[in-house]
């Protein structure tokens, strides 16, 4: 884990692609601009941050940007992690896919498309990959209603009734 | 006198009566009966022989009369085949099920098939998601009919915990013969509710899902095609 000093000349590194840091309880985050998360990710990983370990989709609602994606990164000989962020709006979610250079984040960032919408650009095969192909909308947004079914047994189903009156 | 159970000499069995007309149709059954046993009966017991109510407790003792319906629903009923599968983990009790302690080979439950083809029960142990329904419905579709399913724990008859966007009860998609509740259900629940399912099929035996749905004549290959 960087120190807070550590991550502020990483940002300072990293040029205007940094939009902000946070040092929280020894976890060092970065926010960084969406359009230049490919460029980000390289340079971290030329300072050895070799491990993409998640990519995972936020739903910020009600603030804006609202939509969110997640970057962790983890130096395996340093036994040293990164978290880089960065938020786009609703109306527009569009973020450049870093599939191409992390092979793992293909369907991780699938995943983010199916549940939260978000769009990555220059992604392959951007199709949903846990809900149905059909299926609308995006299910982990928290404007999304929270789902689910009345119960209905045979005993309860309506034309069971009737016939039984 | 000894008698061979195979007639050497003509259709006419030995046991059968020739020409004794004043004989009825039970002593007739009974000595149809007696020739399949082997010819046992001797002496003083011999059925030709018995008058009255001797006669008719000797029927009694011996013959149990009963419909082929009744028959075949009985093996039916205790022949289940379920279908090899488990969607969640359900399917750990459904394995215990059939395991040494609870062991449903008692009831004649335990030839889990491997082919949808072969079987005749489908136990849905786990939650089912909206793109698990259509393949669970299609392999339900592949089934032999007299077919019945089993919507085993919370989730697939209720959707339980996992009430969301993500799944789809079990009645939506299927007709379900027997609920059985728990999250999981233990192995012995499970038992309990294929053993309804038998009581359900050995008492009513007409009532298959066709009926209670208004499905008569959807079957693809109609009844006596």
């Amino acid at each position: 884990m960087p120190d807070a000093t550590g991550l502020e000349l990483l940002a300072a590194e990293l040029g205007d692609a940094t939009l902000e840091t946070v040092y929280f309880r020894e976890r060092a985050t970065l926010l960084v601009d969406p359009a230049q998360i490919r460029m980000v990710l390289a340079a971290l990983r030329a300072k050895g941050y070799g491990f993409l370990a998640s990519v995972h989709g936020v739903d910020h609602y009600p603030e804006e940007p609202r939509l969110g994606v997640v970057y962790e990164l983890l130096d395996m000989s340093r036994v040293d992690r990164i978290t880089v962020k960065l938020r786009v709006p609703v109306d527009a979610p569009r973020v450049e896919s870093v599939a191409e250079d992390w092979p793992t984040a293909d369907h991780q960032e699938r995943e983010v498309y199916d549940m939260f919408g978000v769009l990555f650009d220059g992604h392959r095969d951007l199709r949903r990959i846990l809900m149905p192909e059909d299926y609308e909308g995006h299910p982990q947004r928290r404007d999304f209603p929270l789902g689910g079914e009345p119960v209905i047994f045979t005993r309860t189903e309506a034309r069971w009734l009737e016939k039984r009156e | 006198m000894k008698r061979d159970p195979i007639a050497p000499d003509g259709a006419a069995g030995p046991g059968l009566p020739g020409a004794e007309g004043q004989r009825d149709l039970r002593v007739q059954s009974l000595n149809a009966r007696q020739l399949l046993r082997g010819g046992d009966l001797e002496g003083a017991n011999q059925p030709a022989q018995l008058k009255g109510a001797d006669l008719d407790r000797f029927v009694a003792e011996r013959v149990l009369t009963t419909t082929l319906d009744k028959t075949v629903a009985w093996a039916r009923s205790n022949s289940f085949f379920p279908l090899a599968f488990g969607l969640a983990c359900c399917a750990m009790e459904q394995f215990h099920a059939a395991g040494p302690r609870m062991d449903i080979a008692r009831f004649g439950f335990e030839a889990f098939r491997a082919s949808p083809r072969q079987a005749d029960l489908i136990i849905l142990a786990g939650r089912v998601s909206i793109k698990m329904a259509p393949i669970i419905r299609r392999l339900y579709d592949q089934m032999l009919e007299p077919k019945w399913a089993i919507s085993m724990g919370a989730c697939c008859s209720s959707m339980g915990v996992f009430n969301n966007y993500a799944l789809v009860p079990a009645d939506k998609f299927l007709p379900v013969d027997v609920h059985v509740p728990g999250c999981p259900p233990r192995p012995e629940a499970l038992m309990h509710g294929i053993l309804k399912l038998r009581k359900m099929v050995q008492d009513d035996p007409d009532r298959g899902w066709r009926e209670r749905y208004d499905a008569i004549g959807t079957e693809e290959a109609p009844s006596g095609a």
